[in-house]
């Protein structure tokens, strides 16, 4: 292919998109590297799908370039989009057509040579889970199909770059799973930018993560460290040990005591004669030294649970506009 | 295979799977056969004059009939944004429609021939069959067809609607088919460009037999012209 070696497969700079009056993307800047795979987020109408219009060239930005293995999208739009694989956010497909005639169409516009093509479409039939549908028309397909009819369109000239806007969008608990795993093994090979509203998705699949925000990049990190840079909050519950009444002020004293405690507040619990606590801490995990001092207190420890920051914590924080 | 092909075979597959096809080729063919032959049942005499005099203002309608979906439903459809990304050119988007609209009314006039062969039999009985302007009429009746594909192909890249797209592209090959005949009221000068941008002047010179390279030149600018217009406009439906 005509990519440039050791550019990164896409790279955004100062991307700016306006509607009319309305400014869609602003000033959006960010690189993907070979073999990368990218979860998209960000909450309605913060520009994923416009971004992603912007690579594959369905929409023209307003400023700013955008490039594709090197190529700029404006510049040379076919040879950059020949690197491109995309599945639409609303997965349009010609519903008259049998899935064997549509893939074969697609063959052909993407000038597959002959003697390849049919053994790629098996290929892909095979991998998308299509076997027994490629004598259906489209129209007939359930919603998890299609999904994988556009997947498979997407896929089909094994390019090196694959953009997926909300690939599992409207798809039944099994059917996410199951696109969700063909997703991580193309991800495997190639680079994927995937945009989605669920977030667990994200932490399966990518091992990064953007977050934008009314057209604007509010975050740019591995799904770990979105989820852990903040620390976290336990619960903990201690009741007496031979029937003497805990002092409530006393047991507080000693939580904020230790040195990886940054707050501790009163948590309502049910047990009789027990206290609760909810206990903020920033850096190091202090499970161990709580157990330690409860125990040296001569208390029992009847309850300790871990509440991570989910990543819906930290996207609920990033784009909320208060 | 290119592009291109692909695509128009798509346009034509997709065209000869709906039953819109037989109706429209059946009407079509119905109403050239009337062409054909109500002369020889009126007056007893049978001529290609007459259809070939009411042929092009069925094209008027046929044409723009056949191009209206072409790019409308696509639009509407979402599927234009599947075309768009695909690596190819939106020229050849707009010529693989243009084909597969010219190959379905190649075939439409492929099945009008053996009307045309009935009335050379009727006819060689007693003079013989001037073959020259048959020739000359099929060809004529096919380059302008493609120019009122072009034009009601750029009609049906105007808006997401098919109605709007029929509408329109019947306004614009009808424009084409009537303005000389408004020549005459008109100064001399101003008259014969009008004659020149008549599609049908063009059609009855090349009918009488005659290829002469002005009015293949006016086919094929004003072909050129819609399919130009066309891509233009695909381009700037880009978001
Ligand atoms: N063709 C268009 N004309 C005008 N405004 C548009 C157009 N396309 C998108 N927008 C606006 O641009 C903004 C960004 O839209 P975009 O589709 O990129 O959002 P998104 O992040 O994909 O959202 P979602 O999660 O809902 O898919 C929205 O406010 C949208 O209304
Ligand atoms: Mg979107």
């Amino acid at each position: 292919m005509s990519a440039t070696s050791g550019a990164p497969m896409i790279e955004v700079r100062d991307l700016t998109k306006n509607y009319g009056s309305f400014t869609a993307l602003q000033g959006l800047t960010f690189q993907v590297p070979k073999g990368q795979v990218v979860g998209f987020l960000g909450p309605n109408g913060a520009g994923k799908s416009t971004t992603m219009k912007i690579l594959t060239g369905y929409a023209g930005q307003t400023s700013g370039s955008a490039a594709v293995a090197g190529i700029d999208v404006q510049a040379d739009p076919v040879a950059a989009r020949q690197n491109i694989g995309y599945l639409t956010e609303s997965n349009p497909l010609y519903e008259e057509m049998m899935v064997k005639e549509y893939l074969d169409f697609i063959a052909e516009i993407r000038k597959i040579p002959t003697d390849r093509k049919s053994v790629r479409i098996k290929e892909v039939v095979e991998r998308c889970g299509l076997g027994n549908m490629i004598g259906k028309d489209i129209g007939h397909l359930s919603k998890g199909y299609r999904q994988r009819v556009g997947l498979a369109q997407a896929i089909l000239h094994d390019p090196d770059l694959l953009i997926l806007d909300e690939p599992t969008s409207g798809l039944d608990p099994n059917q996410i799973v199951e696109i969700r795993n063909l997703i991580r093994e193309i991800g495997e090979e190639k680079t994927v930018i995937m945009s989605t509203h669920i977030l667990s998705e994200v932490q399966n699949t990518a091992s990064r993560v953007l977050i934008i925000n009314e057209g604007k990049l509010v975050a740019d990190d591995s799904p770990e460290n979105l989820t852990h840079e903040e620390g976290g909050t336990l619960y903990v519950v201690v009741a007496p040990k031979n029937g003497t009444p805990l002092e409530h002020n006393m047991v507080e004293r000693m939580l904020t005591g230790l040195p990886e405690v940054s707050q501790v507040n009163a948590h309502e619990i049910t047990d009789e004669g027990a206290l609760g606590f909810k206990v903020r801490y920033s850096g190091e995990d202090p499970r161990r030294s709580v157990f330690e001092s409860v125990v040296k207190e001569n208390m029992v420890l009847l309850e300790m649970r871990r509440h991570h920051v989910s990543l819906e914590d930290t996207f609920r924080k990033l784009t909320s506009n208060d | 295979m290119s592009a291109v092909t692909a695509i128009a075979k798509r346009e034509i597959r997709s065209f000869f799977n709906s039953p819109m096809a037989y109706i429209t080729l059946g009407v079509f063919l119905l109403l050239s056969g009337y062409f054909y032959f109500n002369t020889l049942f009126l007056v007893g005499q049978a001529s290609l004059r007459e259809f070939f005099n009411l042929a092009p203002l069925l094209f008027v309608v046929f044409a723009p009939a056949l191009t209206m979906r072409l790019l409308a439903e696509e639009r509407k459809a979402g599927t234009i944004e599947l075309l768009l990304t695909m690596p190819i050119r939106d020229s050849h988007v707009v010529f693989g429609k243009f084909l597969a609209a010219l190959v379905i009314v190649a075939i439409g006039l492929l099945l009008t021939l053996p009307y045309a062969l009935s009335v050379a039999n009727l006819t060689a009985n007693n003079s013989s069959f001037d073959w020259g302007p048959a020739v000359g009429g099929y060809l004529g009746l096919l380059l302008m067809a493609a120019s009122f594909i072009a034009l009601g192909l750029w009609a049906s890249s105007l808006s997401r609607n098919q109605i709007v797209g029929f509408i329109i592209g019947l306004l614009l090959c009808f424009a084409f088919y009537i303005i000389d005949r408004t020549a005459v009221f008109l100064p001399a000068s101003m008259g014969s460009v009008f004659e020149f941008l008549s599609v049908d002047y063009h059609f009855r010179n090349i009918a009488r037999g005659v290829l002469d390279t002005r009015d293949l030149i006016f086919y094929f600018s004003l072909t050129g012209a819609g399919l130009l217009l066309t891509t233009r406009t695909l381009a700037s439906s880009r978001q």
